[in-house]
């Protein structure tokens, strides 16, 4: 079971809508454990991912967004979207935080999937 | 109702094609290799290979020959990779029919596989010359595994005496092998010279001198009569009567498409199977690739073009539909270790030709570079091939080298350009020794990528080890490595050069698609080009959104998502994720007031770092994004705007005092500097763009390594461009004279604009200047007044729209969405 079957209600924050968010972009959520990264892509698909890259912790939320990936602007690692690991060759993973659109609010959870999945 | 949740059968399982492959050597596998990438899931594909091993490397039997690689260090797929791509590996096994109508390939023990497509790619046969005694045991070709075994097998015998016939690429190679094994060896040429095909004489007769030193013998212009020899082969006749005694006769004389089961089913074959520029042949099913194929007129030996070919067969199987094989230029290396020879294109010329040549016979140094109109047509070398690839690039990109003539033959680094590799160098070199600066990439982490995980091209051995992909000036060491752990001939031919890899077209082609069907946004060009990601990516957008913001001014959008944070922010994103803060100091000056403002704003917002940087201004470090509009507005307040020093796009424009105060100087330099950032402040780029005025041939701002730089002088002033310092530094080239500083301003403009119409995005005006030669650009800006006065007029007027200070802009609220997170979460909740 996946950490957002496991959510309740109470356990998702409404964290904006998502006109914010320019597509092909990211907004980031500010939490005192650290900067999340809430992308859109082309296709109104959100992500939410650690904004750090695994490789030496660039802002992910500041890259370019193409297809299900964003580039990091720091030395364009390619981190796909969906399960947050690196584009091969490279190696790594961001967390990857639950979230999920009601109508057109973003809704999000703070407690991050466990792992990281193959692709 | 249950019934409704049933999900129909796998449909797609069912609907998949059938692809089937005949032959299992590099073309093929290389084009099942493309189809993966494109469409995983679209075919159920089906390999026949007659030898009974998984795909190798076959350019590389050579080194194996010469005990320098095994077999394992030469597999490129082994059985593990047909398994884990579902795909069936009939392998050992011949096809012996093919039945068109019914499309069924039959195989040789009765296996039959049905197709919807077909790829032939049976690849070639060395040409076994018809003597009497040519069937004799010992006599073999140099093919596959199996010759070389029969090879490493005959050279244990002690004292075995080898024959090769053919004095080629092959059968050079081979003889090479076979000596290293301990055998004699005799070379028979029927010719003069050695490897007519890809050396001249000249290169020709230092190549046998440095073998025949290294102990080979050799036979010229003898014709083979007969192999003599009962159960075994015992010698060779020749023509003229003699005999020459031999255990082992490798006849290398050539290869020939091995087209018969093309010919049996009644594909239209000439000297190979005809195809198109999609690599079709005349029964659209079936497609060809490799050395069985006949393209244009033309059959290729060599691994580059082959896979080309098996790039566009794929793109046409995998229904993209969009790439064409418009045929190959080749270049040789010879897999001999310790001799470096190359040659490209045509190098013997003709009586429309010219030929630059270089000797050295000391040295064992050969070069010779065959011009028409002023480009390369082709070129040979022997005993120093570093500039092999720049040639090569050069021919590619059709360059006219009339400005560089006099320096050619002595390579890249007499132009300044200090970043080429050397092949023996990097022989020489340590495992430990770092190739790579930016990256920390050793040599030993670069060979070792390049074997183990089969790599072929520049760009694999990026992807994969990250060496060259930062700053590019190791690039020619990478590329010498690559050249020299695979053995020559896998350079890339020169074909044209995509944009990215989301695409076919060059830049150029996208540039001249842009203006010709008004395409007006990013996503127009990507849909009217057929982009094979739907939204390009990271290379590609950035690229589109210049070319389209060149192309229409006034009327085109800047697309914010597809710049790069730098530009998308307006400050430079630093390691820790913090911007810098630089503002425009108007031709390296500055007031009281804008120290004041920038002293200010430096307490106020604690800035970690303030420092002065190269182009004569302050830089303040370590500003949170979400600060910088506040921190512009307290330097807007003091008159200070962006500085773009975080742009591909003018940055500044140095200057010494000039007159007003030195002695020495001649004309006022510092005012011609201000007047020249006013016009061409806000203006985007291909690259970074950085000017300079000097006072006085002293040139203290350092004006001839700039893109455009000024030195007066007292009758005027000189206007050199095309400079760059940093990695590869270039100084300038002197453009002209002129009398008057409006003529300067005249004169900046119109380069400035040609550079941005013509030049690749991400290409400084040095490399763009070296590919497209000083002369172009003299004769666009010196002698075409009307030219220089409407490229000047294009600048002025695309300047309209582009000098609005983005950091006022964004004070006042433009981007606001940029500069904030979207929700701050005070208390975080859920995290155990």
């Amino acid at each position: 079971m996946s950490q957002a079957e496991k959510l309740t209600n109470s356990d998702w924050i409404e964290v904006g809508k998502i006109e914010e968010i320019p597509v092909l972009g990211a907004r980031v959520v500010r939490t005192s454990d650290g900067d999340i990264a809430v992308f859109r892509t082309a296709g109104d698909e959100i992500f939410a991912l650690r904004d750090a890259c695994p490789h030496k912790g660039g802002p992910l939320s500041q890259g370019i967004v193409h297809g299900d990936r964003v580039a990091c602007p720091l030395h364009d690692w390619k981190i796909n979207l969906k399960s947050g690991n690196a584009v091969a060759p490279d190696e790594g993973c961001a967390a990857r935080f639950p979230i999920k659109l009601d109508g057109d609010l973003i809704l999000l959870s703070l407690t991050p999937e466990e792992g990281c999945p193959d692709d | 109702f249950a019934v409704l949740n049933i999900r129909p059968y796998n449909v797609e399982v069912i609907m998949k094609e059938k692809l089937v492959l005949i032959g299992n050597g590099m073309a093929g596998v290389r084009s099942l290799e493309e189809i993966l990438k494109l469409a995983p899931e679209l075919y159920d594909i089906t390999v026949f290979g007659a030898e009974p091993y998984g795909n190798y490397n076959r350019i590389l039997l050579s080194p194996v020959l010469a005990g320098e690689k095994t077999i394992d260090e030469i597999m490129l797929n082994d059985e593990q990779w047909y398994a884990d791509n579902n795909i069936t590996l009939h392998k050992g096994k011949w096809v012996e029919d093919i039945d068109r109508a019914k499309r069924i390939v039959r195989g040789s023990d009765g296996i039959e596989e049905h197709y919807d497509r077909l790829i032939i790619a049976t690849g070639s046969n060395p040409f076994i010359i018809p003597v009497p005694g040519h069937d004799t045991e010992g006599v073999i070709g140099f093919r596959d595994i199996k010759d070389v075994d029969q090879m490493l097998q005959a050279s244990k015998q002690k004292a075995g005496k080898a024959i090769v016939i053919g004095g080629g690429l092959l059968g050079l190679e081979a003889a090479n092998g076979l000596m290293k094994q301990g055998m004699d060896v005799t070379v028979v040429h029927l010719l003069d010279a050695l490897m007519e095909r890809q050396l001249d004489k000249p290169a020709s007769a230092l190549l046998k001198v440095s073998l025949e030193q290294r102990g080979m013998r050799f036979l010229m212009e003898a014709q083979t009569e007969a192999i003599v020899g009962k159960d075994k082969v015992e010698a060779v006749r020749f023509k003229d009567g003699s005999e020459v005694a031999a255990d082992l006769v490798v006849m290398a004389v050539g290869i020939k498409p091995n087209i018969e089961l093309a010919q049996k089913i009644g594909l239209h074959c000439e000297r190979g199977i005809v195809v198109s520029d999609t690599m079709q042949t005349f029964d659209p099913r079936i497609y060809s690739v490799g050395e069985c194929v006949q393209h244009r007129g033309i059959t290729y030996g060599l691994v580059a073009p082959l896979f080309e070919q098996a790039k566009v067969c794929a793109n046409h199987l995998a229904h993209l539909g969009i790439a064409f094989y418009e045929g190959s230029v080749t270049s040789t290396k010879l897999k001999v270790t310790g001799i470096d020879l190359f040659s490209a294109g045509d190098f013997n010329g003709d009586e429309t030709t010219e030929e630059l040549v270089l000797q050295d016979p000391g040295q064992g140094i050969y070069k010779k570079v065959v011009l028409k109109d002023n480009k390369i047509q082709g070129a040979v070398m022997y005993g120093d091939t570093i500039d092999g690839t720049w040639y090569f690039e050069l021919m590619r990109d059709n360059t006219d080298v009339s400005d560089i003539r006099d320096k050619l033959l002595f390579g890249q680094a007499h132009l300044g350009d200090s970043g080429h590799g050397d092949d023996n160098r990097v022989a020489a070199m340590a495992n430990t020794a770092e190739i790579c600066g930016c990256n920390g990439v050793c040599k030993g982490d670069i060979v070792d990528a390049i074997s183990k995980k089969s790599l072929f091209t520049l760009e694999d051995v990026r992807v994969h080890t990250k060496a060259s992909s930062s700053c590019g000036s190791c690039t020619g060491l990478v590329e010498a490595l690559l050249a020299h752990t695979l053995g020559g001939d896998y350079s890339q031919s020169p074909g044209k050069k995509p944009l990215c890899g989301c695409t076919e077209f060059t830049h150029d082609e996208v540039r001249t698609s842009i203006r010709e069907n008004q395409l007006k946004s990013v996503p127009a060009v990507q849909k009217f080009l057929e982009w094979k990601a739907p939204d390009g990516c990271g290379k590609c957008r950035p690229a589109l959104n210049y070319y389209l913001l060149c192309q229409w001014p006034g009327e085109y959008n800047d697309d914010n998502q597809s710049r790069f944070i730098n530009e998308r922010a307006h400050a430079n994103i630093q390691k820790d994720a913090t911007f810098s803060v630089i503002p425009r100091m108007w031709g390296g000056g500055t007031t009281p007031d804008e120290l004041r403002a920038i002293a200010d704003a430096a307490e106020k917002f604690d800035v970690k770092t303030v420092h002065v940087t190269g182009g004569q201004r302050i830089a303040m470090y370590g500003l949170k994004k979400e600060e910088l509009p506040e921190v512009w507005s307290d330097l807007s307040n003091a008159g200070l705007v962006s500085g773009h020093a975080y742009g591909k796009a003018l940055r500044t424009v140095k200057t010494c005092v000039g007159k007003e105060w030195c002695r020495f100087g001649t004309q006022d330099s510092t005012q011609l500097g201000i007047d020249l950032e006013k016009m061409t402040w806000g203006s985007w780029t291909p690259h970074k763009y950085k000017m300079a005025a000097s006072g006085c041939p002293r040139n203290c701002a350092e004006a001839t390594i700039k893109d455009f730089g000024v030195v007066c002088v007292d009758s005027g002033y000189e206007l050199h461009v095309g400079g760059n310092g940093g990695v590869k530094v270039r100084a300038t080239d002197f453009l002209c004279h002129v009398e008057t500083s409006e003529q300067v301003m005249e004169y900046a403009a119109a380069f400035m604009q040609l550079y941005r119409e013509e030049a690749h995005y991400l290409e400084r005006t040095a490399p763009w200047l070296e590919r497209v030669g000083l002369s172009y650009v003299k004769d666009k800006i010196v002698e075409d007044d009307k030219g220089r006065q409407a490229l000047a007029d294009r600048f002025h007027y695309a300047q309209k729209f582009s000098q609005t200070d983005p950091w006022k802009e964004r004070v006042d609220g433009v981007d606001k969405h940029e500069f904030t997170p979207i929700k701050q979460i005070a208390q975080s909740r859920g995290l155990s």
